[in-house]
């Protein structure tokens, strides 16, 4: 009978394998840590690791559309909608945003730079084939509909299916 | 070091990290193994980053020229 048992255990653990993958939780909706999310997820399919982003919270404004409008429904939650907008063309950088005046300049270097936006990031990462998939939760909890979000999304899901995809990856993120 | 012939040349003038590394893996795929690819960048990080990038992908790092900003570097598809 043991010996079943550890041909099972043993099955589980091939199973369970790392593979060549990287996943993200994408909390922040801030640009600069998003461009960093986004530069490690391209980087990874580059050299061949598969690579899946997790949007949740506030890193949802990313996948919310610029001319979503607001959607919510109830008081609180469109409230939030007003507050928070979302957007690509809105994130603000997590330090010296100084009303837009900080992001606008630090939009213009990264021009300058020939540094790709958070929108060419996206159809850049579509291309090489970055997953991304949306947290239910907190859309729910947001009251973010998927009509408001971009055609981008690979799935919409929840912990488990992250804690799944973190388990066989190599490389775990928050950011 | 000897000059390397490339069969191939990719110019990633200006641009910064990922971007020659995302060209790069594209460019690999058009050539044929045993090819050289020459790759020209203005990113001091691609020194330390494409022999990173080779390894990881079992493509053979050939070495760079070239210093004070821009680097031509030169790789071998294998894989």
């Amino acid at each position: 009978m043991e010996h079943v048992e550890a041909a099972d255990e043993l099955e589980r653990l091939k199973e369970r394998k790392t593979k060549n993958k990287v996943t993200i939780i994408v909390f922040s909706g801030e640009l600069d840590k998003v461009l960093a999310a986004f530069n490690i997820a391209t980087g990874a399919r580059s050299m061949g690791m598969d690579a899946t982003l997790f949007f949740t919270f506030w890193g949802l404004n990313v996948l919310k559309k610029n001319d979503a409008g607001n959607t919510a429904k109830g008081w609180m939650k469109k409230m939030l909608g007003w507050m928070n907008k979302g957007g690509t063309d809105r994130l603000p950088l997590s330090k010296f945003h100084m009303h837009g005046m900080g992001t606008w300049m630090m939009k213009k270097l990264m021009r300058e730079h020939k540094m790709p936006s958070v929108d060419e990031m996206m159809v850049l990462g579509k291309e090489l084939g970055i997953k991304f998939v949306a947290c239910t939760i907190t859309m729910g909890i947001m009251g973010i509909e998927k009509e408001a979000l971009r055609p981008e999304i690979d799935s919409f899901a929840g912990v488990v299916t992250y804690l799944a995809e973190a388990q066989e990856s190599s490389v775990n993120l928050f950011i | 070091m000897e000059t390397i012939k490339a069969d191939a040349g990719l110019d990633c003038f200006g641009l910064l990290c990922p971007m020659p590394i995302v060209k790069t893996a594209a460019k690999i795929k058009e050539m044929q193994v045993g090819q050289v690819l020459e790759v020209l960048s203005t990113d001091e990080g691609i020194i330390e980053d494409m022999p990173a990038w080779c390894r990881a992908t079992g493509n053979e790092y050939l070495g760079v020229e070239g210093s004070g900003g821009e680097y031509k570097v030169y790789i071998r598809r294998l894989a």
